[in-house]
C-alpha cells in the first residue's frame, strides 16, 4: 500500500530534520555554548575595587567613599538557627525575620539577597566574630559615596543601581551592581569604577564550591578606580549656592582661557548626601515629587530663557563685522523704535537718551533697544532679500555656539533655539517676512532661546576677544591634566578680533560709567566688563539677567547669572555676579552688605504667586 | 467463533513494550535529573516530583495489567459509551473544572489532579475506528467524510474552549488517519495550503504575500494555458473563485493573526519566524531551552552533572521541556539516540496497525501512531527551536500522571488488540 510510505517517510524525515538541528547547535553553532559567566556550575565571585575620589580644581576632596556592610542571605543554604538570639543580634523583631527571609526566598532560594542592609561600623566589627554560626548568612562589604561638603550636586550627579537597559546594552555590568547616573559619575564612569576583578570557583552539583576554575586562568585582579580632578572651584560654588538661596535660577562661571567650569550653579539644589545608601530612592521620589520647585532639574544646562539684553552684545559684533556700523555710527532713540506704521509696532525702550545722538559705546552702557533695532533693520536689509540677510546673521549666531549642543562633558544639555531664514519662511508661508517682522530678535527677546551655559561661553568669547574654548568639567584624571581636543583647541567666531575691543569698551561702561545700566555693582579695584539684561516673561514676572567677565584685560572668569522673575537685571542677577567675581578673583568680598543683602533676599513670594496664577489658570481651562 | 486461550499473554507484541520500558525509564531518570535538589533522599520520597512520577508508573503497571486482562472486544463494544462519558468529563469542566495557568482543564480530586483531555484522545480513536469499522463506510462519500469529521470536531472544540488550544491540535492531526483509510488527498492538500499560505502571510505580511500567492498562480495558469489543457474562455469562473478564496483567506489569516489572537500567541509565531529575539521575556524558555541542549555539545555533561539542569535555568522542564535536561546531560550522541528511539517506537507501531486484518484496529493503531507522532514533533520542534510554542507533553517522557496513564492506555489497548489479531472474530 502506497499510504504507508508516505507515513513512513514523514516521520523518517522529521526525525532526520531534528537530529540536523541537534547537530547544528550542539556540535556546530558555538552560540549555544554559554560562556563561565552564564554557567550555573561555576561560582562568579566579584572584587569590587574602589571608587575614584573627585576633587575640586585647587585639590580640594568633594567626593569620597564610606565603607557599608550589608548582611547577605542565601536562602537554600540556611540551616536551623537561634532565631532569638539572631535577631537580638540584628536588633530586629522575629515578625521582621521571618518577613525578609520570605521575600529573600521568593525572590531566589539560591541567590544572594541584602537581609539587613548598612549595618553601622560598630554593629559590624561586633557581628563579625558571630556570623560563622548562622548558615547562609554573611556579610557583604560595599563602598557608599560621601559627601564632605553639601554642594554642588547637579555637577557631581550621583550612582545607583544599574538598570535594565543597560543591563541588556552593556556587558560589563551585573544586576544590582552600581553605576553613575548622573553628572561627574556618569560621564567619568569608566575612569571612576575602575575595573572589577574575577574569580571563576569551581561548584559540585550540590552547589558546594570546590576550588578555583580551570586553577585560575580566567581569574582577573581589580583594577583600583582613577581619581578625577574637575574644573569646579568649590568654594566658588558653596558661595554662589548661599547666595542663590530663595531664588530660582542658574549661574555658570568659566575660565575663559581655558573653557573650564569654576562654577556651575542650579538653584534651588539638594544636598548630594540624601541620595546615598538606604534612603535613595525615597528622597529621591521626593525630590522629583516637588514639581513647583524642581530640585533635580539642572536649570545652568537645560533651562532655555530668552537671553534679552546681552544679546545685544551678539548684535553689535555683527552689525560691526557686517559693516553696517562702525563704533561712531549713531541713532537717536525718542522712547523707543517704531518699526510699522500702526501705533503697536513701536518697541519702547527706557535708555532715557532723549533724542541725543547715541553711538555704540552709550549703546550698550545704556541698553538703548532703539539703537540695536536699527543695527538689527541694517544687518537683514542690507542684503537683497530678507532670506539672505537673515541667513547671514543665523550664521553669525550660530558661530557663538548658540543653537546647538555644546558637545561638552556633561551629562545633559539642550540646544536652545537661533532662528534662520527657514523658521521664518515657515512661519510666513508667503514670504512676506523682513526684518521689522522679527525685531525682537534684536534686543534677545524673540525666537531665540540660550541656557546659561551658553552664555556663559558667549560672555568667554568676548572676554577671549573672539575664540572660545568647549566649556568642560574634567581638569585631571588620575592627576594627569586631561588631552583632549574638543577641549583644548580653540574655536572661533564669524567676527573679526578687531571689531571686540569697543564692544568691550561699552562692556566696561555698563559698570564703571555713571550712566550704566550695572553702576551700583561697581568694585573698587576691579575692572569688571558686563551687560544687564531683563528678559520679559509671558509667564510672569521678568527675568534677571547678568553677563560679566574681569578683570577688563587678561580675564579670569567669565560669568552669567540668570534669576528667574528677578525683576531686572541689575536687582538681583548683577550683584550675585560681581560678588562671585570677587570672591574668585580676591578671595573675599569689599561689600559684605551686598553678600548679607543677597544671601537673605528671597523671591519666593514672586514664585508662589505664579504658582497660584497658573493653578488659577489650569481652573480656567 | 473465537476461542480465547488463557494466557493472556499469548500474541503480546514484546517490541512494543520493550520500547515502552524504555522511553518510560528514560524519561524517569532525567525528570529525576530536573528536579533533584537532594540526593539524600531517596527516590520514593512523594513529596519530590521524580517521587510521585515513580508512584505514577508503578500505577500504570496495574493500568496495565488490567488492559491486557480485557477481552479485546470490549473496547470496541463500548467505544460509543467510553466517547459519551469523555465528552461529558469535558462539559464538566465548565461546572467543576478548576483552572491551572488559565485553563481550565483539570478536575481536583482531593490531592492530586486529573486532565480528562488527556484520556478524551483515547475514547475519541476509539469511537473513530468503531465508526470506521462499519463495512460499508466510504470516505470518498461527504456524508462518511461529514459524520467522521464530527467525532473528531466536538472534543477538539470542547477543548478548545477550556482554552488549550495547543491540545486540540491533536484532532486535526487525525485528519491522517482517515486519510489512510480512503479520505481524498485533496483534503490533506488543501490542509497543507492552508497551513503554508498562514506561515507566509505571518512571515511576509498581507500585501507581500498576496502578491507573492497571485504571481505564483497566474504562472503556473499561463503555462496551463501554454500546454492547452486549460481553455480560459470556458473555465474562467473557476480561476476567478480561486483568486477570490485565496484573497479572502490571507485577508483572514490577517485579521485574525492581529485582532483575535492575544498578543502572547503573536510572540510565539514571532520568535520562531525570527521577527522577535527578546531572549529575556517572551522569547526566554526558548532561548534557555536551547542553551541548555547547545551546552550539551556532543557527548553530554553526564548524569546529573547537568549545571543548566541543576541551576533551574529552564522552566517547565521536568514537564514540557524535558528534552533539555536530555539534550544537555546526554549531549548529541544522547539526544539523537531518544530521537531514533521515538521514530523506531512510531514505526513499529504503522508497521504493527498494517498487519493488522480487522479495520477497527488498524485505524486505533494509525490514531495513536498518529498521536504519538504528532506529541513527539510539536514537542520536540518547539524545545528546538523550530516550532512555536505549544505546550504538550513529550509521551512517557514529561512529568505528570495523567499524561503517562493516557500513552499508557493509548499503547496497551493497541498492543491487547494487536495480540488478538490471529482470531476469526
Amino acid at each position: 500500500m502506497e499510504k504507508k510510505y508516505i507515513a513512513y517517510f514523514s516521520i523518517l524525515l522529521v526525525g532526520l530534520i531534528f537530529i540536523a538541528r541537534l547537530f547544528f547547535i550542539q556540535v556546530i553553532d558555538s552560540k549555544y555554548k554559554p560562556s563561565p559567566l552564564n554557567n550555573s556550575a561555576i561560582a562568579v565571585k566579584y572584587d569590587y575595587p574602589e571608587r575614584g575620589f573627585i576633587y575640586d580644581r585647587n585639590g580640594v576632596l568633594i567626593v569620597a567613599n564610606q565603607p557599608s556592610y550589608d548582611i547577605m542571605i542565601v536562602p537554600r543554604d540556611v540551616k536551623t538557627l537561634d532565631t532569638l538570639e539572631f535577631c537580638n543580634l540584628l536588633k530586629i523583631e522575629k515578625d521582621d525575620f521571618i518577613k525578609k527571609y520570605k521575600k529573600a526566598r521568593t525572590y531566589s532560594p539560591r541567590l544572594p539577597s541584602v537581609f539587613v542592609a548598612q549595618l553601622s561600623k560598630s554593629d559590624f566589627a561586633y557581628l563579625q566574630e558571630k556570623m560563622y554560626k548562622y548558615k547562609g548568612f554573611y556579610i557583604q562589604k560595599r563602598s557608599l559615596r560621601q559627601y564632605s561638603l553639601n554642594s554642588a550636586a547637579n555637577v557631581l550627579g550621583y550612582i545607583g543601581e544599574v538598570n535594565n537597559v543597560l543591563l541588556s546594552k552593556n556587558s560589563y555590568y551585573q544586576q544590582g551592581e552600581l553605576i553613575g547616573i548622573n553628572g561627574v559619575e556618569k560621564e567619568y564612569e569608566e575612569a571612576l569604577r575602575g575595573l572589577k576583578g574575577v574569580k571563576f570557583i569551581q561548584r559540585n552539583r550540590f552547589n558546594k564550591e570546590i576550588g578555583p576554575y580551570k586553577d585560575g586562568i580566567y581569574d582577573t585582579l581589580a583594577t583600583v578606580g582613577k581619581d578625577v580632578t574637575i574644573t569646579l572651584d568649590i568654594k566658588l560654588q558653596k558661595y554662589a549656592e548661599d547666595l542663590m538661596i530663595n531664588k530660582r535660577g542658574g549661574i555658570v562661571a568659566l575660565e575663559p582661557a581655558t573653557g573650564e567650569i569654576l562654577a556651575l550653579i542650579s538653584s534651588p539644589t539638594y544636598d548630594p548626601n540624601l541620595l546615598v545608601g538606604r534612603e535613595r530612592s525615597k528622597n529621591y521620589k521626593k525630590l522629583q515629587a516637588d514639581e513647583a520647585s524642581k530640585p533635580l532639574y539642572d536649570r545652568s544646562l537645560l533651562a532655555q530663557y530668552p537671553p534679552g539684553s546681552p544679546f545685544k552684545i551678539i548684535n553689535a559684533l555683527i552689525g560691526l563685522q557686517e559693516q553696517v556700523i562702525t563704533p561712531q555710527t549713531h541713532f537717536y532713540c525718542y522712547g523707543g523704535f517704531r518699526y510699522g506704521r500702526s501705533s503697536k509696532a513701536f518697541m519702547k525702550c527706557h535708555c532715557g537718551t532723549n533724542g541725543s545722538a547715541v553711538q555704540l559705546d552709550r549703546g550698550i552702557y545704556k541698553s538703548c533697544n532703539s539703537y540695536f533695532a536699527n543695527t538689527y533693520k541694517r544687518i537683514i536689509e542690507k542684503y537683497p532679500t530678507s532670506s539672505e540677510g537673515m541667513k547671514v546673521w543665523s550664521d553669525h549666531v550660530k558661530s557663538f555656539g548658540l543653537g546647538d549642543y555644546l558637545h561638552n562633558d556633561l551629562s545633559t544639555g539642550v540646544k536652545g533655539v537661533v532662528p534662520d531664514e527657514k523658521l521664518y519662511n515657515r512661519m510666513y508661508p508667503n514670504f512676506r517676512w523682513g526684518a521689522t517682522t522679527n525685531i525682537s530678535n534684536a534686543i534677545g527677546q524673540g525666537e531665540i532661546l540660550t541656557t546659561p551655559i551658553q552664555l556663559a561661553n558667549i560672555t568667554a568669547i568676548v572676554a577671549n576677544r573672539g575664540i572660545y574654548f568647549t566649556p568642560h568639567i574634567i581638569k585631571k584624571i588620575d592627576n594627569k591634566p586631561i588631552q583632549m581636543d574638543k577641549f583644548t583647541v580653540p574655536k572661533q567666531t564669524t567676527i573679526n578680533p578687531e571689531h571686540f575691543d569697543p564692544v568691550v569698551e561699552g562692556m566696561f561702561h555698563v559698570v564703571e560709567n555713571p550712566g550704566g545700566t550695572a553702576r551700583w555693582s561697581k568694585v573698587e579695584g576691579i575692572e569688571i566688563c558686563g551687560k544687564t539684561g531683563t528678559a520679559e516673561n509671558p509667564h510672569g514676572q521678568d527675568h534677571s539677567i547678568f553677563i560679566a567677565f574681569a578683570p577688563k584685560d587678561k580675564p579670569k572668569i567669565a560669568i552669567a547669572v540668570f534669576v528667574e522673575n528677578g525683576y531686572w537685571g541689575s536687582r538681583w542677577a548683577g550683584p550675585i555676579a560681581t560678588l562671585m567675581i570677587e570672591k574668585y578673583l580676591n578671595g573675599e568680598s569689599v561689600r559684605p552688605w551686598e553678600e548679607k543683602r543677597m544671601r537673605e533676599g528671597s523671591i519666593q513670594d514672586e514664585y508662589d504667586k505664579q504658582l497660584l496664577m497658573e493653578e488659577l489658570e489650569k481652573e480656567t481651562e | 467463533m473465537r476461542k480465547r486461550q488463557n494466557n493472556i499473554f499469548v500474541g503480546i507484541d514484546w517490541i512494543l513494550v520493550l520500547f515502552f520500558i524504555i522511553l518510560t525509564f528514560l524519561g524517569w531518570i532525567n525528570i529525576y535529573a530536573a528536579s533533584v535538589t537532594d540526593a539524600s533522599q531517596g527516590v520514593l520520597d512523594f513529596s519530590t516530583l521524580y517521587g510521585k512520577q515513580l508512584q505514577w508508573i508503578g500505577f500504570s503497571t496495574i493500568i496495565i495489567v488490567i488492559i491486557i486482562a480485557i477481552d479485546s472486544k470490549f473496547y470496541e463494544r463500548f467505544s460509543g459509551v467510553f466517547y459519551i462519558i469523555s465528552m461529558l468529563s469535558l462539559v464538566g469542566l465548565f461546572i467543576f473544572g478548576s483552572t491551572v495557568n488559565g485553563a481550565t482543564s483539570w478536575y481536583n480530586l482531593g490531592g492530586s489532579s486529573l486532565q480528562p483531555s488527556e484520556f478524551a484522545k483515547g475514547a475519541t480513536i476509539l469511537a473513530l475506528a468503531n465508526y470506521l469499522n462499519e463495512p460499508n463506510r466510504d470516505l470518498s462519500n461527504i456524508k462518511d467524510q461529514f459524520s467522521a469529521f464530527s467525532i473528531l470536531l466536538l472534543p477538539a472544540v470542547l477543548i478548545t474552549l477550556q482554552p488549550d488550544a495547543g491540545s486540540a491540535l491533536i484532532y486535526f492531526a487525525l485528519i491522517f488517519v482517515l486519510y489512510r483509510e480512503g479520505l481524498p488527498a485533496i483534503y490533506l492538500g488543501l490542509g497543507f495550503s492552508a497551513i503554508a499560505l498562514f506561515l507566509l502571510t505571518l512571515y511576509a505580511g498581507f500585501t507581500s504575500s498576496i502578491i507573492i500567492v497571485f504571481s505564483l498562480i497566474t504562472l503556473f495558469f499561463v503555462y496551463l494555458l501554454n500546454t492547452k489543457k486549460f481553455q480560459l474562455n470556458r473555465e474562467w469562473p473557476k480561476v476567478i473563485v480561486l483568486y477570490v478564496f485565496i484573497g479572502l483567506f490571507l485577508f483572514s489569516v490577517d485579521y485574525v493573526f492581529n485582532n483575535v489572537f492575544e498578543q502572547r500567541h503573536r510572540d510565539r509565531f514571532s520568535i520562531v519566524l525570527g521577527k522577535n529575539v527578546d531572549t529575556k521575556g517572551i522569547g526566554y524558555n526558548t532561548n534557555q531551552s536551547m542553551l541548555t541542549i547547545g551546552s550539551g555539545g556532543l557527548t553530554g555533561k553526564g548524569f546529573l552533572e547537568g549545571d543548566r539542569t541543576q541551576g533551574n535555568f529552564v522552566p517547565e522542564q521536568d514537564t514540557d521541556y524535558i528534552f533539555s535536561t536530555v539534550g544537555e546531560e546526554w549531549g548529541f550522541i544522547g539526544s539523537s539516540a531518544v530521537i531514533i528511539i521515538f521514530i523506531a517506537f512510531i514505526l513499529r507501531i504503522i508497521r504493527v496497525a498494517e498487519r493488522q486484518k480487522s479495520k477497527f484496529s488498524r485505524v486505533f493503531g494509525y490514531s495513536i501512531a498518529t498521536i504519538f507522532f504528532f506529541h513527539f514533533m510539536i514537542n520536540i520542534g518547539m524545545v528546538i527551536g523550530l516550532l512555536p510554542t505549544i505546550g504538550i507533553p513529550l509521551p512517557f517522557f514529561s512529568y505528570g500522571g495523567s499524561s503517562l496513564w493516557g500513552f499508557t492506555i493509548l499503547l496497551f489497548i493497541f498492543i491487547r488488540l494487536d495480540a488478538d489479531r490471529t482470531y476469526e472474530w
